[in-house]
């Protein structure tokens, strides 16, 4: 599984931890993301979100409940667990629960692959890479699920325009993280990471290693956008237009899980775009001279830091955008995805491949 | 084919423009914007920054000639009713009572020196209904009844937003009733009497009507 002897130190050390016939610690390592998607989606998301927003729109956000605001996530998750759980009574029943199951499932099983840290993966795949992008396709089914079984016309064409946008944009994502992969030679996440760690700190980064490896890192993220359907390819759920696109009939607690879903994927394509790119859990910090600021900022501790901060960021620069931008229409979407992302992705995987041979 | 090439270019250049107009937005969060009006002479020298003011803490505040709530000062009310007539969503509500003669000195005098001869038990205004219109405080002869600049003053439940002015209780209420009836029962019977013996010989002594004093100094502060 993994070559060098200090790797998933953590995580092997849970796998084997049972008590009697129950495998107690695998448990622990599959709540762990869980319980870091809820704690980050409720700081970091919902109120981070708001936050930033409002000081970009000259604002002040949340400053009520609590201190500045922080106990406002809080307050709106004691809110929607009060709601009343309505399921509108000509709506297929079946899809209409399920459907935010699906998405949650599909968005939270990418989890299994993301390294937090040297000492700890999920599952240490050798096929790690292909497995979290293909995964995140399920979601696929459940928004599928969710804008049929509401038996609204409204969720209905979100669903629809999100299932194409999905779909569409994972071809110039894949062929972007295939250069990342290219790049390293091997589709496992640790391995990858541990390719851009050294002595050098941020030096070692695919980003930083080569000239190409800007393209693909900019296609990855603009199709990560789409993929999570954050602006300004918001059209799923358009506020001024779809009413709330396909999740319009969703009230109280299913409301909120397709919620956490949405952060839950967030953070996911930003740390899958740190490890392909930026380093993972690798420290930026360079050893210089004597002062060996690189060793001293590695470790599994600190690896889950960086490797959290570097998610932390690109989910900024996510916010950032969305309250930047206007909306895409669903035909600029599909031009955008088609006709300019998916040949410069062709164009960088043949770039790539050049680099790699002449390297 | 060079347009699909600007058109990237375009894209790519203006996105990193509005980027950068936000994020500078961003980092002026630390400021406060003034709150300086149109007609300030600062108005286009406010520095950027946060815009937001956190009502109740920190409010403009109203103009003191604000026509707001309604206040009735009791004590020189003389029962006249005009704001009643006045209003246009009759949101005033009021009883008097005459007084009696021995009680004038007890109803006493406006602060402008006029004599009160109507008691007055009920003075209700419903605030809610009131639309700050000031017709009834220009027609009030005493000036008793006038809007305060207090504009912020919702209450959770909207009973409570029907103010009493009135300074007498239920029963003084009564009371002064029963005596103003039992006067008016005696003045007729001793009219009854009078007219019964001096039917034949004199006329009835016309009883003088009591009438407001024309000394009436308008305009008090």
């Amino acid at each position: 599984m993994s070559s060098s002897p200090s790797l998933n130190t953590w995580s092997d050390a849970l796998s084997g931890f049972s008590i009697g016939w129950f495998p107690l610690g695998l448990v622990i390592v599959a709540v762990i993301p869980l319980v870091f998607i809820a704690l980050y989606a409720l700081t970091y998301g919902v109120y981070g979100e708001r936050k930033i927003s409002a000081f970009m729109q000259d604002r002040l956000g949340p400053m009520e409940v609590g201190f500045w605001g922080i106990l406002q996530t809080l307050a709106d998750i004691l809110k929607l667990l009060q709601k009343e759980d309505i399921v509108p009574t000509a709506a297929d029943k079946f899809l209409f629960v399920i459907g935010p199951g699906i998405l949650f499932v599909g968005s939270f099983l990418a989890f299994a692959v993301l390294p937090f840290g040297p000492a700890f993966i999920g599952a240490d795949l050798n096929v790690g890479l292909f497995y979290a992008v293909g995964i995140v396709a399920i979601e696929v089914v459940g928004i599928l699920a969710a804008g049929w079984g509401s038996n609204n016309k409204w969720a209905l064409y979100g669903a629809v325009r999100s299932v194409a946008q999905i779909v569409s944009y994972e071809i110039p994502a894949s062929i972007a993280l295939l250069c990342a992969a290219m790049l390293a030679g091997t589709l496992s996440m640790q391995q990858i990471t541990v390719m851009q760690t050294g002595p050098g700190g941020f030096m070692h980064w695919f980003l930083f290693n080569n000239p190409i490896a800007w393209l693909p890192f900019l296609i990855y993220f603009i199709s990560s956008l789409a993929e999570t359907n954050r602006a300004p390819f918001d059209i799923p759920e358009a506020e001024s237009e779809l009413v709330a696109g396909y999740f319009t009939e969703y009230s109280g607690m299913k409301f909120a899980v397709i919620f956490l879903a949405e952060y839950g994927s967030m953070f996911m394509v930003s740390a899958v775009l740190a490890v392909a790119f930026l380093g993972g859990w690798a420290s930026p910090l360079p050893n210089i001279g004597g002062l060996h600021l690189n060793d001293m900022t590695s470790g599994p501790a600190w690896g889950a830091f960086w490797i959290i901060m570097k998610g932390f960021f690109f989910i900024f620069v996510q916010m950032w955008l969305r309250w930047t931008l206007p909306r895409l229409r669903v035909d600029q979407l599909m031009y955008l995805c088609w006709k300019v992302l998916t040949p410069f992705a062709l164009i960088a995987f043949v770039l790539t491949a050049v680099w790699e041979i002449y390297r | 084919m060079s347009e699909y090439f600007s058109n990237i270019k375009t894209g790519a250049t203006t996105i990193a423009t509005g980027m950068g107009i936000t994020l500078k937005h961003f980092f002026n969060a630390v400021k406060r914007k003034g709150d300086a009006g149109i007609d300030d002479a600062d108005y286009f020298r406010q520095v950027d920054g946060l815009c937001t003011l956190q009502y109740p803490k920190e409010a403009i505040p109203t103009p003191p000639h604000g026509r707001y709530r309604l206040y009735v000062n009791i004590d020189d009310c003389i029962g006249c009713c005009q704001c009643e007539r006045a209003c246009p969503v009759e949101c005033i509500t009021i009883e008097t009572i005459k007084t009696t003669a021995d009680d004038l000195a007890v109803c006493g005098k406006t602060a402008g020196g006029q004599q009160k001869r109507m008691w007055v038990p009920v003075f209700d205004i419903d605030t809610a209904k009131c639309m700050t219109c000031g017709i009834c405080q220009s027609v009030c002869p005493t000036d008793c009844i006038y809007h305060t600049p207090v504009a912020d003053f919702s209450e959770f439940n909207v009973k409570n937003m029907l103010y009493h002015f009135g300074n007498l209780s239920k029963i003084e209420a009564e009371a002064k009733k029963k005596k103003l009836a039992e006067q008016q029962a005696q003045a007729a019977k001793e009219k009854a009497a009078a007219g019964a013996a001096g039917a034949p010989a004199a006329k009835p002594a016309p009883r003088p009507a009591p009438k407001p004093a024309p000394q009436q100094k308008e305009g008090e502060a």
